[in-house]
């Protein structure tokens, strides 16, 4: 099995404060990783410093290496812009851009140089392609020039999906991607990972650990250490995660005991 | 801890809701007060710029045609034969010499025999609420001098944007104002809008949280404050003086009569744009910091960069707050007189500004002008130029509300 991205030592800083500490992780080609753990325990830094998202933040910076498919991500050479259209991101609020549903996935294809070449789909099947996989292209297909705005949260969601997938990425993350959701829009979001998880490498961020052993082939356990810094206490097969933890932690966070 | 009894609730509502309704008669009180200055002050303009008039003549009209008919139901011969008749050889050799009375249009040789022969000046003037409320005896009293004319009177009417400054208050108009303001917001509109908010993306979007940017932030909001006669001798000092050569136009090879030594067009407007850099950048930079957050990530979530974010995702979502701050800032220039004084801006002035390397006067100072003067009736006419005034700025705003609409489109 091949690792999408490889995370060694891996310590990330905002100012003094150090939010993930010593944290190696492997990630999966094509399968689903979650990580669970307690609230400020550095999941979501975790999440972003892997498109380098974190950048972004004033103040950050990351030590050890985070490699995708052989490439050190923090090496000068890389450009963060090229390396978040190969690794995609979807957010905890549905944030679609204030324009038709349609510029909503159009225009990421576009800015990253999307240009039509015979036998290859034009810009308007590209879209509808991309609706198609994250399940909305039924709902949406007669509005196409409504705004993303429009759209109820789940719809908004599975938009912000379809934008990600838009520049065809490798690997998705989702930062808490349900959470803003009522409980059906959150199945139909579980769903939707499940048949991503056929295509992309996905990492996803939650709170909700059902939701993490109902989707996710991998889980990760993050929690806090003594000086509030995260570390990575058990990763493993979610089967394993969730009836069988190594980690005293683990199972009292998983038990609901605390967290 | 445990031995404590809950604690006690005193009912306060009565209390706090009576504190509520003083509160909301208080504001209520505010907004009023407001509201009357305004009516106030928008009713004394209006009662100046409308009302009776009385008009002599030096040669009244019906002594020109010789009957009671009005001077327009004339054919041009006749109207000719009149000018030739009554006015001197030399003035009609000048005349003749502009342009032949005979290809003059009736109206034109109506207005020239108003002007030249009839010559009106204005007697007495009364205000709108005197009209209304005395109208009874000023009819009357009219009716006893019949070598004047009792009209009623609006000071504020196409003819004051179409002509220059006169000594006659029944023939003067703002034309050069207006044509001097129009040329001055212009050049300060086209010099601080892309300067105010291109600073502005850079402080919001593209500077650190340096020490240093944070000292020209503070300044930047400091400047906004700074009295406008000090941008007027900053102007007058950089623009007027230092950059003579450019201001004058010398550079392009204009001289001699037609240049102002600086004190020009162009001088004014690069002035005026420095007044009002602070307040679009502040407005601007208001503007782009309420873009939310989650629209930045999205975009660089998805591989944009900096600035494609900046240009197809802050800027489209700023652009109407962008707009109102300028708006703003438009209006102020628009009505600031005293860095225009301190420049140098002419009191009586005839001549259209012909480029920006002309002198020039401004709306507010030919009001100005006007209000000081001693004859009651120019302060009518002052009135009326105000409303002038506040008819640009009426226009003005809306177009720029009507720009935002366009880009509000979600």
């Amino acid at each position: 099995m091949d690792n999408k991205i490889d995370a060694k030592a891996v310590n990330i800083y905002y100012g003094n404060f150090r939010a993930v500490k010593d944290v190696t992780i492997a990630i999966p080609e094509r399968k689903i990783t979650a990580l669970i753990g307690p609230s400020g325990c550095g999941k979501s830094t975790l999440l972003r410093s892997f498109n380098r998202m974190n950048d972004l933040i004033p103040g950050s910076r990351l030590e050890g290496s985070v490699t995708f498919g052989g490439i050190d991500l923090y090496s000068r050479a890389i450009d963060p812009v090229e390396i978040r259209r190969r690794i995609g991101i979807v957010f905890q609020k549905p944030n679609p851009f204030p324009r038709s549903i349609y510029e909503n996935v159009a225009w990421g294809a576009r800015i990253n140089g999307f240009t039509q070449k015979l036998g290859h789909p034009s810009l308007d099947e590209w879209v509808e392609v991309c609706l198609r996989k994250a399940a909305l292209w039924d709902e949406v297909k007669d509005k196409l020039r409504s705004s993303g705005l429009s759209l109820s949260g789940g719809q908004q969601q599975r938009l912000c999906i379809a934008r990600a997938i838009a520049t065809r990425p490798e690997i998705i993350l989702m930062d808490e991607p349900a959470s803003a959701l009522d409980p059906i829009a959150t199945l139909r979001i579980e769903e939707l990972m499940r048949e991503l998880a056929e295509e992309f490498t996905i990492v996803v961020v939650t709170h909700n650990m059902q939701q993490a052993a109902r989707v996710s082939d991998f889980t990760a356990f993050l929690n806090m250490d003594h000086d509030r810094s995260g570390i990575l206490v058990e990763y493993g097969n979610t089967a394993q995660i969730f009836t069988n933890p190594a980690d005293p932690r683990t199972e009292g966070y998983i038990t609901g005991r605390y967290g | 801890m445990d031995d404590l009894k809950a604690p006690v609730f005193v009912s306060t509502v009565h209390k706090r809701k009576r504190n509520e309704h003083g509160w909301k008669v208080f504001l209520t009180l505010t907004t009023s007060i407001g509201i009357i200055f305004l009516i106030v002050l928008l009713s004394n303009i209006i009662n100046q710029s409308f009302g009776y008039v009385s008009i002599g003549y030096k040669v009244s009209p019906q002594e020109l045609v010789g009957t009671n008919q009005p001077l327009e139901t004339l054919s041009s011969p006749q109207l000719a034969e009149i000018l030739r008749q009554r006015v001197s050889t030399g003035l009609l050799k000048q005349l003749e010499k502009e342009k032949p009375l005979a290809e003059l249009s009736e109206p034109q040789l109506v207005n020239l025999i108003i002007e030249k022969v009839a010559k009106p000046e204005v007697v007495q003037t009364w205000t709108l609420w005197q009209s209304l409320i005395q109208k009874q005896e000023i009819l009357q009293t009219a009716s006893q001098k019949p070598d004047e004319k009792l009209v009623f009177y609006s000071w504020f009417r196409p003819r004051i944007v179409s002509t220059a400054q006169s000594s006659n208050p029944l023939t003067a108009g703002v034309r050069t104002a207006l044509l001097g303001s129009l040329w001055i917001i212009l050049i300060a509109i086209l010099v601080s809008f892309p300067l105010g908010v291109g600073t502005a993306i850079y402080l919001e979007e593209y500077a650190s949280e340096s020490l240093l940017n944070r000292i020209i932030r503070t300044n930047i909001n400091n400047l906004a404050g700074v009295p406008s006669i000090i941008y007027g001798m900053l102007g007058l000092a950089v623009f007027v003086r230092g950059l003579s050569q450019i201001t004058s136009g010398a550079w392009l090879g204009l001289s001699g009569a037609e240049t102002a030594n600086g004190r020009t067009i162009l001088s004014a407007g690069l002035t005026l744009a420095l007044l009002v850099l602070p307040l679009i950048i502040i407005n601007a930079r208001e503007a782009i910091k309420a873009v939310p957050d989650a629209l930045r990530q999205a975009s660089y979530g998805i591989g944009a960069t900096r600035w494609q974010t900046i240009w197809h995702h802050v800027l489209p979502n700023s652009i109407p707050g962008i707009l109102t701050g300028s708006i703003l800032a438009v209006s102020r220039a628009l009505g600031e007189s005293a860095p225009l004084v301190v420049i140098g801006a002419s009191t009586y002035i005839t001549m259209d500004p012909a480029n920006i390397f002309s002198r020039f006067t401004a709306l507010p100072i030919q009001i100005y002008q006007w209000t000081a003067r001693p004859q009651p009736e120019f302060r009518n006419l002052a009135a009326g130029a105000i409303l002038v005034l506040l008819a640009l700025l009426l226009s003005i705003n809306s177009i720029a509300i009507l720009l935002r609409n366009r880009y509000k489109r979600y």
